[in-house]
């Protein structure tokens, strides 16, 4: 056995060793926080500097000559007429305009090809609302076409390839110079639902469609939740059947979201015949997934109030529904909907349980009921993700930078809602 | 009547029996000298009046709404001439689509044979008669039950009791939902699960090592026997997996650790929030930047050391799914290190040991079973994840341990199944559910093991 | 909150955090203290009896120890002998074990502690910033009030201080350490034949004697034990005492209790410490027959503990 001499010896010497192992572990600490929070920097700082042009769109505006020769449009009320009209002579007139060096018809079929596939429904919804306008001239912004956007907003981005010839590139400087083309906040970003072509793409159709999809999950999933919390917090007598069902919703919890479209395929699709693509479809398949979460933080929530207010209550008489509505539930409220909120956040990010019950199609309309087809943001943005076009990618970044906002507001909300109702017993 | 009217309709119904008892109530009330003089608050019988309306007439609407469709189809394809009866459920659904459409009116029926015509009138009739029905027997058993409730309203008749007995039976039914939520995943995915073992052998699906989900359309076509073995699946999965826990697990420990004995409380308070933030992104963001951003960067970093990178490399997914896990691993890691004894501690550095060893040697293998528990729980959430793996891996089957190939997950093969149209018939189809049943039970395994671990060792320091 | 296995971590914040500080002594509510005139007896700094000694082993001058506002120990200065059992007593919520943990600087894992004052350990200072204090902790080492084993094998508890030491080179040596140690703390009959089991399925009384053999294992030259006997049965205690005295040849002892008639049996100076002042120090013998101050005598005859 050493002696308490060497012993001191032995330690002192030790000493240099292990404070070396000391700092070494940490700095591993260190550096695994570094990582983890670096990541989610990159990540943002990577969806925001693709993101960001996203909210820019790209016009061409021109004074268009909306004359009845050019489009073989005499009478506006005319059906015949109307279908076989050219729509898009006066605008290519007026681009020509302004664009002289585009002498040949090769030339001027390039030139054309700088106008968005849809430009010319604007001069047809613009005569259907006002046919009077016939033959007059007219100052209308058009979007331009993706090739033209992506030169003008991604010239010098190396992840972008420029499908213009250098003529065109030419002419679009010139334009840009001119004034003719121009960018300016991407309104039509959060005017319109889906579309083929970048420029006239929105997410206002994913935006209602998360909304009704939440709307339905929330009216679905608050109230079954608490009342199931309710129930296993108060009523629930100690047997097996209560070990069971607490057993299933911790389960539930943990299992991957993908099981959760699966079941709504199965049983409301198939069993009940509910139609696809729906958000009554998509909120009944996220409550069942959402109710898991919001029982066991309503539990929580209901654990804390303290048993002296149940004794109070009780003293005086009260029946224990009454104690249970009366009391517990309006004390725990705030942690309830803290938890609810924060379920509904999670929600609204959800996308593989709605790809399964068929919200994948392209809808171009803004839904407007609980039953029409609709979207959701977050699928949109995987549909937008995966398309070919790469003028999609960059309204993919602004999508998420859209949804990340409603999810950062939501998050606030509970966390304000927590701290400002928060009690101390 | 459309089921989405007769709910309001029912609702309104139930407000009205609320009134109409209240007032029963106190008007009994009135001669005994008040309503104190009743065995419940007037409230109460109101309120016993609105759920015997509501709910029996709830009921049976749900129930008729959600079989509704399904009885009338089969009505209509019974009454079609026995020589055109559908043989295969694929073949029913076509027809009673064409049907349908005929009697929605967007399909001209003017090329169609009789049967479908006649049958598509069948089905408008059924349709409305259905719906007549329907109303009719609702609001019959709603005015019922606000009648036999009304009658109810009496001095002695203790409501309350009533009312909160109903109560806490709904209060449970909810609470059973979660039962019922696990038995109709079950029941649902195993009854497509067991169809398609009618067709591919259990053996095959389990121990072959090919995935080439097709399906012939026609009998006698060529080349398009699928193959369905998992194993490329199962290998692809715990491929990715394990390249995410290689991420998570270091990071998550080693950071839990930092922060619950050598941070100070501010760095902890704010620290710990934005780790929490890693769990809250949408896994499409993850998937767009793992597709979008890591793929071309790990490929691009590969060709510089001359070694060649699929653009959808097993390698890309896991990292970005490893991030996302993160927090799973350090939020548990951290519980479980606290709920070690201060005493602990106090031991080892009473002995002279330094902060880093007594972790080390003491309270890192004391909290050991609660860590693996949180490691088993991120894996089991690793192998769940859909979209990050949808997006940023590949569609074909691959056999291989190198992360720089594309590879497939099972999760992968579910969602493209299922996406687009599909018959409800085919093997392919049908894959994807014993697919799904496979992830299940596998989920629930390591969750069922992972919770008792962490629940045994929280035992230990109670 | 959090958002994942909501289970598991719902149950986290509600069982709470198992690290906590510990309520300083003072604080502790069951101090009779309040209201008593004897308060305005105590003077501070000054100690009757004889608080100083030759060559001691502890030389501790003005020491002042403060949590936060409140002050723990008022200007105490005291001498440990070399060899000595020094027995700390006075009522609860006094300092005692404050002051004890000074000693080993166990109070610098508490942020709000502040320390003041001269503290040597032969002829240096314990709390210059130089010193170590991994090298304190190896010479001087600590018994707690609750036996805290570690979740390992009784011979990997004795073997953890000299392992992370380096005081042994070989197996051979290590084993030798062990057996010594769980020897000198009487275990060695009881645990030779199960070295492997885990500490944590031994008595009580076991466990006490196993912390002790782990402290002992270090070599260290001073134990400190806090109320070591306080969560153990009579014959449990008995058998520590037992050790203490077979100790107190080879180390210096210094422990904290509050059991009088302990403090009589195992020591031979006694400090009697009363609201964070040291109050009175002498032989065990005159401090328990003679006492010198009006306190300590109430102290003794049962006015108030």
């Amino acid at each position: 056995m050493t002696d308490q001499r060497s012993q001191a010896e032995i330690v002192r010497k030790s000493l240099k060793r292990r404070y070396r192992k000391e700092r070494r572990f940490r700095l591993y600490g260190i550096l695994a926080i570094f990582i983890a929070l670096a990541s989610l920097f990159i990540l943002f700082a990577d969806i925001i500097s693709k993101g960001h042009t996203g909210f820019v769109k790209t016009t061409i505006t021109l004074d268009v000559s909306l004359d009845s020769g050019l489009m073989y449009l005499d009478d506006p009320t005319d059906k015949d007429q109307w279908s076989n009209a050219d729509f898009k002579a006066p605008i290519l007139a007026a681009l020509q305009a302004q664009v002289p060096e585009a002498a040949g018809a090769a030339e001027k079929r390039e030139l054309g090809r700088f106008l968005g596939t849809f430009a010319d429904s604007e001069i047809r919804n613009l005569l259907t609302k006002n046919p009077e306008l016939l033959n007059t001239t007219q100052t209308i912004e058009f979007p331009t076409h993706d090739r033209v956007s992506v030169y003008v907003k991604h010239a010098d981005n190396p992840r972008y390839s420029i499908k213009l010839s250098e003529q065109q590139q030419r002419w679009v400087d010139e334009l840009v110079q001119k004034g003719i083309i121009d960018t300016s906040f991407n309104d039509v970003l959060f005017s319109r639902g889906d579309s083929r072509e970048p420029a006239n793409a929105g997410v206002l159709g994913a935006i209602v469609g998360s909304l009704l999809t939440m709307l339905v999950t929330l009216a679905i999933s608050f109230p079954v939740g608490i009342a199931a919390a309710v129930y296993l917090e108060e009523f629930a007598p100690q047997n097996k059947l209560t070990d069971f069902i607490e057993v299933n919703i911790n389960n539930l919890a943990a299992v991957p979201s993908i099981i959760f479209g699966l079941l709504g395929l199965a049983v409301f699709i198939n069993l009940f015949g509910m139609p696809r693509s729906v958000p009554v479809v998509g909120g009944l398949v996220l409550a069942l997934m959402t109710l898991p979460t919001i029982i066991i933080s309503s539990r929580a929530a209901i654990k804390s109030v303290p048993p002296s207010i149940r004794e109070a209550a009780e003293g005086i008489g009260a029946s224990k529904m009454q104690v249970v509505l009366h009391h517990v539930v309006p004390l725990a409220m705030p942690g309830m909907l803290t938890g609810s909120i924060i379920g509904m956040a999670q929600a609204l990010g959800e996308t593989a349980p709605l790809l399964l019950i068929g919200m994948v199609a392209f809808i171009v309309d803004v839904p407007d009921g609980l039953f029409s087809s609709a979207t959701v943001l977050p699928v949109q943005i995987y549909l937008w993700a995966s398309s070919s076009e790469q003028g999609f990618v960059e309204l993919a970044s602004a999508a998420i930078m859209v949804l990340l906002t409603f999810m950062i507001i939501m998050n606030a909300l509970a966390i304000w809602l927590r701290k400002r109702l928060e009690r101390r017993w | 009547m459309q089921t989405a009217n007769l709910l309001p309709l029912v609702l309104v119904l139930a407000v009205v029996a609320y009134g109409l008892a209240y007032m029963r109530s106190r008007a009994v009330a009135a001669p005994l000298g008040g309503i104190r003089n009743l065995k419940a608050l007037p409230f109460y019988y109101a309120a016993r009046a609105a759920l015997w309306c509501a709910i029996p007439a709830l009921i049976v609407l749900a129930v008729w709404a959600g079989f509704e469709d399904k009885v009338i189809q089969g009505i209509v394809i019974a009454s079609l001439p026995q020589d055109t009866w559908p043989e295969s459920a694929g073949q029913a659904s076509l027809i009673l689509s064409q049907i349908s459409n005929v009697a929605a009116g967007s399909l001209n029926p003017e090329f169609l044979p009789k049967h479908i015509t006649g049958a598509a009138s069948l089905l408008e009739a059924m349709q409305d008669k259905s719906g007549n029905f329907k109303a009719i027997l609702v609001v019959l058993i709603a005015v019922l039950g606000a009648t036999f409730a009304w009658t109810r309203v009496a001095p002695h008749i203790n409501a309350r009791k009533n009312v909160e007995t109903t109560l806490r039976r709904i209060f449970f039914a909810c609470a059973a939902l979660a039962v019922l939520t696990t038995a109709g995943i079950v029941f649902s995915v195993f009854l497509e699960t067991m169809r398609f073992f009618d067709r591919v052998p259990i053996t095959e699906f389990l121990f072959g090592t090919s995935w080439s989900p097709q399906t012939a359309i026609r009998i006698d076509q060529i080349g398009s026997e699928g193959a369905f073995g998992v194993i490329p699946l199962f290998t692809g999965t715990l491929l990715i997996s394990a390249i995410a826990l290689l991420v998570a697990v270091p990071v998550g420990l080693l950071s839990a650790i930092y922060l619950s004995e050598y941070a100070s409380k501010r760095m902890r308070s704010t620290v710990k929030p934005v780790l929490e933030m890693l769990a809250g992104i949408p896994t499409v963001v993850y998937g767009f930047f793992a597709a979008l951003t890591v793929a071309p960067f790990i490929r691009e970093l590969a060709a510089i050391v001359g070694m060649e990178a699929s653009s959808q490399s097993a390698l890309a997914a896991g990292l970005v799914m490893g991030i996302m896990i993160v927090p799973f691993v350090s939020s548990l890691s951290d519980d479980v290190i606290s709920a070690v004894p201060q005493t602990m501690r106090d031991g080892s550095l009473a002995l002279g040991a330094t902060q880093s060893e007594t972790m080390k040697k003491v309270i890192f293998p004391a909290a050991l079973p609660g860590i693996i528990g949180g490691i088993l729980l991120a894996a089991s959430r690793a192998i769940g994840e859909t979209m990050i793996v949808v997006m940023a891996a590949g569609l074909a089957a691959n056999l291989t341990a190198n992360p720089l190939d594309s590879v497939t997950t099972v999760t992968v093969q579910i969602a493209t199944l299922l996406v687009g149209d599909q018959e409800f018939d085919s093997a392919k189809t049908l894959s994807a559910f014993a697919l799904g049943m496979l992830l299940f039970i596998v989920t629930l395994l390591l969750n069922v093991v992972a919770l008792k671990i962490v629940r045994k060792y929280r035992e230990q320091y109670d | 909150m959090n958002t994942m296995s909501p289970s598991i971590s719902a149950e986290a914040e509600m069982r709470g955090k198992g690290a906590s500080i510990p309520v300083p002594e003072h604080k502790r509510k069951d101090s009779l203290m309040e209201d008593k005139p004897e308060d305005t007896v105590i003077e501070e700094g000054k100690t009757v009896g004889k608080p100083f000694t030759d060559n001691p082993k502890f030389k501790l001058r003005n020491v002042d120890v403060s949590y936060g506002a409140d002050r723990a120990i008022k200007n105490i200065s005291l001498d440990i002998g070399r060899n000595e059992v020094i027995a700390f007593i006075g009522p609860s919520g006094c300092g005692k074990s404050t002051f004890l943990r000074c000693l080993n600087r166990m109070n610098d894992s508490i942020d709000i502690c502040r320390v003041k004052g001269t503290l040597e350990l032969d002829d240096q200072n314990i709390y210059d910033a130089k010193r170590d204090v991994v090298e304190l902790r190896a010479r001087v080492g600590m018994v707690f009030q609750k036996p805290n084993p570690f979740p390992k094998s009784i011979y990997d508890n004795v073997a953890y201080g000299p392992r992370i030491h380096g005081l042994a080179n070989r197996k051979s040596e290590l084993d030798d350490i062990v057996e010594n140690s769980l020897r000198k703390a009487g275990l060695w009959n009881e645990a030779k034949d199960r070295l492997d089991a885990m500490a944590t399925g031994m008595s009580g009384g076991q466990q006490q004697r196993l912390c002790i053999a782990r402290a002992i294992a270090v070599s260290p030259e001073v134990i400190l034990m806090d109320e070591p006997c306080s969560a153990l049965d009579p014959i449990a205690t008995a058998r520590v005492e037992e050790l203490i005295a077979e100790m107190s040849e080879s180390y210096t002892i210094v422990i904290v209790t509050h059991s009088m008639q302990q403090a009589a049996r195992v020591s031979n100076r006694t400090a009697y410490f009363h609201m964070g002042h040291l109050v009175e120090v002498n032989e065990t013998d005159t401090v328990f027959t003679s006492p010198q101050h009006p306190l300590t005598e109430s102290y003794i005859t049962g006015r108030f503990g």
